[in-house]
């Protein structure tokens, strides 16, 4: 079968930014695969985002993630609003592949060309999220979607990253997924900005809420005017729709979480420490390329690996080594830099 | 893990509720270290081509065992025609006739495995035959 001939990224900025899905997949694939042409594309997407409503929802596997968004999806598509979603799955640690299965549940939106849906192995990387997750959100807002909603993939107590991706966190918890003790812990807990409850229908719900309504209250801010997290029980499976519980409840928090951040002007800190983290990302990533770039086909790397082996040297000397070599050459770049520092 | 995958995506269209089989095709594929969307059962045409144009797919592979093969498998090439998916590999597997094999492969479809194929085979035959991505 013919090789795809490679895209030109002007004109397939250009499609996306008209809200062709086929560029925006084929975009998000570069991406992903973190292809020479990924900083290339999203120079010409960046200006065009940062004004949509990214919603973010973790929680372990099995715990309903994937329902609720179902249900978010279509009470956003009532409202007329266009909408994107990036669902994570872990990629396995052994064959790099994964089994993406978090479309199943948003079946009812197939044939919905107001729904743009993709799914992404993790890729190894830590956090709950991809890589390339905040890049391909970043994709979605481009093309055009009011509404961006991240899942996680299932997430236990210290994937976190989701708040630097998304402006208002929803975690998702299950009946007896442990005591008090568990629910006080760092990590998880602490990031959410509106705590849902699901499958609140089973046994041991009704404790359960009542435990964590307590440790809320405990990790509560005294600073005047902050923001505390609703608890909202929800049922997200169900055979008949009005047997469903807490929909309309968790679209209402999250406005009024919204609005909040709007209001206090918290929304600015919330992308200021986007912005911060992806620097952050791109530029150790860069970094990275740039160096293993220069020792490429120098065959220094294997000597490197060979004398760590022989106990001759360790990684630590060897990267100060490096980047001491790098940051040499690197000093006309600097110099040039500051001499444009006006700006 | 960044090198560049092998997207699938596996689905069952039409009424037949019989998955065991293309759950253990997403499983192999996984293990052979491609990234595998599931989509379900009870899938229309038109959301298992609009699922692969979002998800960019390489492949798609469809799953029939109650004899609807060669009622829905026409209308999905017809589907990704629409949608300008020539570059995607089209793969049926499941439980029919060996003379609706060639039928199908002159409606459009890539490959055809029944049922008692070899694993191997099939992820040799994906391995060899998808498109490169740049």
């Amino acid at each position: 079968m013919a090789k795809k001939t490679p895209d030109n990224p002007d004109e397939m900025a250009q499609k996306l930014l008209a809200g062709d899905r086929r560029a925006a997949a084929r975009m998000i694939t570069l991406i992903e695969n973190q292809s020479e042409k990924s900083s290339q594309f999203m120079k010409l997407v960046y200006p065009n985002t940062g004004k949509s409503m990214v919603i973010g929802l973790t929680g372990s596997g099995g715990s309903g993630k994937s329902s609720l968004i179902n249900h978010l999806i279509r009470q956003y598509r009532d409202q007329g609003k266009r909408v994107g979603v990036v669902a994570v799955d872990p990629s396995s640690p052994f064959s790099g592949g994964a089994l993406l299965g978090d479309r199943i549940r948003f079946q009812a939106h197939s044939m919905d060309d107001g729904v743009y849906i993709r799914s992404m192995g993790s890729r190894g990387y830590l956090g709950g999220l991809a890589r390339s997750t905040n890049d391909v959100v970043r994709i979605m807002e481009a093309m055009g979607n009011d509404v961006v909603i991240v899942e996680t993939l299932g997430a236990g107590q210290d994937e976190v990253d989701i708040i630097h991706v998304a402006q208002t966190c929803v975690l998702v918890l299950t009946p007896n997924m442990g005591d008090d003790i568990q629910a006080m812990k760092a990590g998880i807990m602490e990031i959410a900005d509106i705590i849902v409850l699901n499958k609140a229908d089973l046994d041991g719900a009704i404790s359960c809420l009542h435990s964590l309504e307590a440790t809320i209250q405990l990790g509560i801010s005294r600073k005047e005017g902050s923001w505390t997290p609703p608890l909202i029980p929800t049922v997200a499976s169900a055979a008949k729709i009005e047997d469903l519980q807490g929909i309309n409840e968790l679209v209402k928090a999250i406005n009024d979480h919204q609005e909040y951040l709007h209001q206090s002007h918290a929304i600015d800190e919330v992308q200021t420490k986007r912005i911060e983290q992806e620097l952050g990302l791109v530029f150790k990533d860069e970094v990275q390329k740039f160096i293993f770039k220069g020792l490429k086909g120098t065959g220094k790397k294997q000597q490197y690996i060979k004398a760590i082996f022989d106990g001759r040297t360790d990684p630590y000397s060897v990267v100060e080594e490096v980047l001491k070599t790098f940051l040499k050459e690197g000093s006309k770049v600097k110099e040039t830099i500051s001499s444009k520092q006006q700006i | 893990m960044n090198q560049n995958k092998i997207k699938v995506i596996v689905s069952k269209v039409g009424l037949d509720g019989h998955d065991r089989g293309v759950k253990v095709v997403a499983t192999l594929l996984k293990e052979a270290g491609m990234e595998v969307v599931y989509l379900g059962m009870y899938q229309t045409p038109e959301g298992v081509i609009k699922a692969a144009v979002d998800e960019d797919a390489d492949v798609i592979g469809l799953s029939y065992l109650s004899g609807e093969h060669l009622v829905y498998t026409p209308k999905i090439v017809d589907e990704m025609r629409k949608s300008g998916l020539d570059d995607v590999l089209l793969v049926v597997g499941g439980s029919f006739p060996p003379e609706d094999v060639p039928v199908m492969k002159e409606m459009g479809v890539d490959e055809v495995f029944r049922g008692g194929s070899l694993t191997e085979s099939i992820v040799d035959y994906i391995k060899k035959n998808t498109r490169g991505k740049s």
